[in-house]
This record gives C-alpha cells, structure tokens and sequence, in this order.
C-alpha cells in the first residue's frame, strides 16, 4: 500500500467527525471536493445463464473516488517506470506491461475482501501492488534485487504477495491452481473467493476448461476472471477464439461482460461475483473486456498487428485513468487539486522506489543453490564440474 | 494355391503360437525376492503391494485431516484398487473422483497443497502424466525457489502405476522417472515392493517437497510380503543394499530389483561368483555415499535397458532388460 496522501488523509479524518461537520460545501477551497458522494451509470452486462446481473449504477464517496485514483495512477507510474527500467538494461529477461488495463485490477481489489485470493498471470506488476507488495517490491523484483518480493528470484513473472499467489509464466497454467485454491477456501470454509485471472490468450488453453469443470461439478468459490485486451501476444481475439464471447465459454458456469476500461463497472461485478460464489452456486466467469497499449512483452512493439491509430484512438476515448478522472470531477467528486496533488506523490513514490531498486544489491551467488528444497538431503547440489559442486542454502524460514 | 494358404495359416499359427508363448514367459519375466528385513518391530500382516499403499494412504486419512485423496475414479479405488474403500472411510469430501484431465489434477494439487492441505493425487496410468509434466515440472518443482521461499507445494504427492505388466503397450508400460529425474525441486520415488512402499510413500506424503511416487503396477499384486502394521517411514534419498558380494555391482530399481537379484543368484550358481544388488529406491536424488560405488570401478559402467523404441505391445519379451540380457551383460563385464 502506498502512503496515504496528505488530502485524502484530511478526507478520512473528516469522515470520522460528524457529517453536519464536514467539509461539503466549501468552493472557497480547492483543497476539498464539494460533494460527499454520486451515483453512476454502468455500461450494461451481458449475461450469460444468469437472470439478474451486478447493479447497473453505483453510488462513490468523494473518499473511494481518491483512492480509487490513486490506486490507477500509481499502476500505470509502475509501468511507466518498469518501462524505462527495461530500456536501460536494468530490467533483464521478460517484461509484460499492464498500461491501459488498470481499471480491472483497481476496481476487483476495491471490492475485494482480506480473506480472498488472487491468482494471475505474468502481467502482475499492478495486481502484487494492490495486494499489499509495496511499489520498492515489486520494481526491485523486476531488477532482481534483495529487496524484491521474492527476493529478486523471481523476476518479473514471479511476484508474489499474501494471498497472491503469484505471477505465473505459463499461459493458461494458473487456471487449475485457481481452482485448488478455492476449494481450500471451501474446505476452510472462511468465505473467500480465489479470483482466478487469465488473458483471452490463455482462454483457448485446455486446462482452462478443466478448472471450469472441476469448479463447477464441486461448485468452489472461484471467479474466473478473463482480461480481453484484445490480443493474445500477437494474435487478435478474432483470428484465436471460434467465439470472443469469453463470459460465456464456460458454458455450464454462469458469465458476465463487464467493462473492464470503467473501474466503477469491475468494482460492482465483483461485489455480485463476491455475493454470487459465496451463496454457494459454485464459480463464475467474468470477462474484462479492456486494452493493453504496449506490446505483449517488451521484445513487441505492438504495432505489427494492429494500427497506431488504434492505439491513440483508445488512448483518447477510453482510457481507463482519463475517463475516471473526467467522471469524478465533473460530478464535483474531487478537485483538480486534489488529482494533482496524487499524481505529484505517486511520481515521487515511484522515482523513489526506482532509484532504490537500480542500487540495491542483488542476493549472493550462494542463493544459487538456495531454497531449492525445503530439506536437501544432498548437502551439496551437482553442478558441470564434478569437483566443485555447491551448498544448498536454507534462505526463507523454514516452519 | 490351397497348399499356399495351408503354409501361410501354418505359419501364423507358429506365430501366434510363439508370441503366446512370450506371453507366457512374461508374465514371470522376473521372480519376487520377498524382503525379509523389517524396518521396524512389532505386529505384522500379509499385504500385497495394493494393500501396503492402500495402508499407508489410510494412515495418513487417519491422522492428517488436511490430507485429501482424490485422481480418476479413486472414489471406487481407482483402476488397480489402491484406494479400496478409503471413500467409504472417509467421505467423499476427502476422497474423490476427479474428471479425465491430468493437467488439471496436477495444478489442482499443486493449488491445493499451496494452501495447505496434504493433497494426494493419483494420475491413473505413469503414461498419462505427460499432460501433467508441465505443472510438474514448471510449477510444482519450481513453486518454492522462484517464490523466493514464501510458497512451496510440498504437501502433493502424486502417485502413479509404472512399468511393465506383459500386455500394456504404448501407453500402460512405460516408466517415465528419467524425465522427472533432471528437474531439481522434485523428488521421483521407485519402491520395489509392500514394505519399501508404504514407509517411502508416507515419507513422500510428508516431505515438505514435492514427490512423484511411481509404483511397479504389476507387483500390486504379485508382490506379498510381512508388512509392519503400525506408521512407520524409510529414509528419502537412500539406496539399500540387498545382497553384497566381491566381483561386481549391479543397481536397479522397482521390478528390475527383483531380476537382479535372480541374476546375482545365477551368478552364484553358474559362475561361482558374489555380486552387490542395490536398489536404488530414490531416483532423485540418488542416494550420495552408494554413489561412491562408481570409485572403485573396475570396468566402465554398463547399463541394460528397455531399446531407444516407443514401448513396444507385441515384443514387449525383447524389450525388457531380462535375467539374460542382464546375465549377459554381467559376463561381458566380468571379462573385461
């Protein structure tokens, strides 16, 4: 989590005195928004084998609005910066940037619950955040530092976090731990839901449709979550998928549409998804229908297959930042002010966080060998030269 | 041309006749040398190798109630019985069927122990784990050092029936511990008979790594021995010496223990010669002092092995490493 900001902390000081007290009228100040709270309009669902969808307007404080932004400002400064990390060399190996889809992951974590989980792909720089990875982290991960949340082991693919169960790198292979991963929350039976996410790419994969079938012949609490951001790597949904209507391949597991570009639409699907698996009807499908504007991986330019002009045109019509932040200050929600101040603390986190995560140092060679097994029964792991083998090392605690 | 059919007909018969005559031969292409060592003390019963796994599983059932056991029709036992009435036992929230899909199964495991829970997963033929070999080795294996230790899948156990019976073929023969052998973060399990394997399957249900257990399918229920009633574990990671002798060495594992120890006996009785039999046990990692065997070599190492062929139906007889092509191979060396 990131500091909270000066504004929104005044914000939340405020919401604790009683109402008649606080700030809502008060256009002498920029400082403050004028209003408390408004409703929006949801792009409609599509729904498949489901009679009612989620809520189709909600209503956001002044106080969500703030954090809401924060939270979306800050995922796309992270990937403005593993960006530039990963054209000045320091960033070795893959890179997947998550810019243009932060409204998915933004919206899914402000309605999620601290007893759920959530399984992804490799596009997960944003999501570890969210999930309470600080951002010195999750960029010093992806330098392979110490300080990375898996200390630097990992790489950009492998972050992990408390109930996060990481990055993964092969496409499609997370489904299935998704759905072991819910029926540990069913068996606890602590009311969590694992949101299983994956792209469009990874929806044509086999295992996919074996979690689906497992997740629903035992009905686990799973949401699994379909990111269509248009292309699975180079490959448009149209020239991959027989059908693009990803809310409803699981056929048999009930499937929703969502606006993935609008951080109010995935905020509300998820509250209903959250309702829906915890009544005990068994998984859903939720497909994100949003947008990456960088390549797949940093080795694409993301131009081959698709226009620049497309880019832009998204760029300018449905940015999910641009478009929250245009909704949330003309119904008064927050000021200019108030925005700028955000976007001055998040750059300053992030370049911050950047500057540590070129200088710290990564673990010793001797992390070679380490944790390669909880007991090693070896001693000594074989390496090319028969004479010089090396330790194991026992880095994490073991309990 | 009636004579021609006749010849043709004659010769197939002789065919037909010959293969079933392998056939026959096969299905004792090896002897059981029962062990006669107890690992520890106290009550036994006789149990074939189904039995000594099926005991072993109920164990753990019993006293670990994170444990579930669940894989293709386990619920009735699955297809070699190994999970006989555990389901009735212990419900069907803990012990149940899963669908056709082993790469589901496997990342299911894998999700499962992440979390917590002691997951058994049985993967119904060692053939049909190819479509696992992904999560095995990619996720599985990988899980606690790319996760710079905060997750690991150590609680998961995947079983699965191994090896050779005299009709499998392709696909319900072969013995796929060489693949997993090279992938650090595993653990690959080989027992060669009723008591090796249930104390080295719940050592392997209770290593806090990973570990692919594989079972010889056709000593289910060929191999019967006195086995210890009570919980009880063998040490990961160690070879076991059978039979010790002074002119050579040979190692093996599961059945093909028992086929070396007829060929150090043949040894014995044709060339009045002593021989080590070690069973290995513990394809990764192997067992580092019985290594040292290979310091005091005397002729290169030999090894006798099914052919670089796709496990074949029809000639399976020519394709095991028999008593007398490891006979053979022995005298080669001896003469070297």
């Amino acid at each position: 989590m990131s500091k909270l900001l000066p504004s929104a902390a005044k914000f939340l000081t405020s919401s604790t005195i009683p109402k008649a007290a606080a700030p809502v009228v008060s256009s002498s100040s920029s400082k403050f928004s004028t209003k408390s709270e408004a409703t929006f309009e949801i792009k409609p669902y599509k729904l498949h084998k489901l009679e009612q969808g989620p809520a189709t307007s909600a209503t956001l404080s002044s106080e969500d609005a703030l954090k809401m932004y924060e939270k979306l400002a800050m995922l796309r400064r992270i990937e403005t910066a593993s960006g530039n990390l990963y054209k000045e060399k320091i960033i070795r190996g893959f890179c997947h940037l998550y810019s243009g889809q932060e409204a998915v992951a933004v919206g899914m974590r402000a309605a999620m619950r601290d007893v759920d989980s959530v399984i992804t792909a490799y596009r997960c720089h944003g999501w570890t955040h969210l999930m309470g990875v600080s951002v010195l982290g999750v960029l010093s991960e992806l330098t392979g530092r110490r300080t990375g949340c898996s200390r630097g082991k990992g790489g950009s693919m492998h972050l992990y976090g408390k109930n996060f169960y990481g990055g993964n790198g092969i496409v499609g292979a997370q489904a299935p731990l998704g759905a072991g991963i819910a029926l540990a929350h069913k068996y606890r039976a602590d009311g969590g839901v694992c949101f299983t996410l994956y792209g469009d790419g990874a929806a044509n994969q086999g295992q996919l449709f074996e979690a689906y079938n497992m997740a629903k012949l035992w009905d686990l609490p799973c949401v699994f979550v379909c990111e269509n951001n248009g292309y699975g790597m180079g490959t448009s949904v149209d020239r991959s998928s027989a059908s693009t209507d990803y809310y409803s391949r699981g056929d048999y597991v009930p499937g929703i549409w969502v606006d993935g570009m609008d951080v109010i639409a995935t905020r509300e699907a998820t509250r209903y998804a959250i309702d829906y698996c915890n009544s005990g009807k068994g998984p859903l499908v939720m497909e994100m229908e949003t947008y990456r504007y960088s390549g797949h991986s940093m080795s694409d330019p993301g131009t081959s297959y698709r226009t620049r002009d497309e880019v832009q045109e998204v760029r300018q019509t449905r940015d999910p930042i641009t478009s929250f932040k245009e909704k949330i200050l003309s119904r008064e929600l927050v000021t200019p002010d108030q925005l700028k101040e955000i976007d001055a603390q998040v750059r300053k986190e992030v370049d911050e966080a950047t500057k540590q995560a070129k200088t710290e140092p990564e673990v010793g060679v001797e992390e070679l060998t380490g944790d390669i097994y909880r007991n090693n029964l070896e001693t000594l792991i074989r390496g090319l030269h028969p004479a010089a083998p090396l330790q194991h090392y026992e880095v994490a605690p073991r309990n | 041309m009636a004579s021609l059919l006749t010849q043709k007909s004659l010769v197939i018969g002789k065919l037909t006749k010959y293969v079933n005559d392998c056939a026959k031969r096969l299905s004792s292409h090896f002897i059981y040398y029962p062990d006669n060592e107890k690992p520890v003390s106290g009550e036994t019963t006789k149990m074939n190798m189904m039995q000594a796994i099926n005991n072993a599983m109920d164990i753990t059932l019993r006293d670990d109630p994170t444990a579930v056991l669940f894989g293709e029709d386990v619920g009735f036992g699955g297809v070699f019985r190994c999970a006989l009435g555990l389901q009735d036992k212990y419900g069907k929230d803990r012990v149940f069927n899963t669908p056709l899909c082993e790469q589901g199964i496997a990342g299911f495991g894998i999700g499962l122990a992440t979390a917590g829970a002691t997951a058994i997963a049985e993967i119904q033929f060692a053939d049909y784990i190819f479509p696992a070999f992904d999560q095995l080795v990619n996720e599985a294996a990988k899980a606690r050092y790319r996760s710079g230790g905060q997750f690991e899948c150590g609680a998961l156990t995947v079983r699965a029936p191994c090896g050779a019976v005299g009709h499998g073929g392709l696909y319900h023969s072969q013995s796929p511990e060489a693949y997993f052998a090279h992938t650090p973060g595993l653990r690959v399990v080989v027992p060669r008979g009723p008591i090796a394997a249930k104390g080295l399957l719940l050592v392997c249900i209770r290593e806090r790594d990973p570990c692919i257990f594989l079972e010889p399918k056709i000593l289910y229920r060929s191999a019967a021995e006195e086995v210890p009633v009570e919980d009880y574990t063998l040490p990961l990671g160690k070879a076991q010496l059978l039979r010790e002798g002074t002119s050579a060495t040979l190692v093996g594992w599961g059945t093909q223990v028992h086929v070396l120890l007829e060929v150090a006996q043949m040894a014995e009785d044709q060339l009045g010669l002593t021989v080590d039999v070690i069973d290995l046990q513990s394809i990764l990692p192997w067992d580092e002092d019985t290594e040292e065997c290979f310091l005091h070599l005397e002729a290169p190492v030999s090894r006798v092995a099914g052919w670089d062929a796709p496990f074949p139906h029809v000639f399976e007889p020519f394709y095991l490493p028999d008593r007398w092509r490891c006979f053979a191979q022995l005298n080669k060396l001896l003469h070297y």
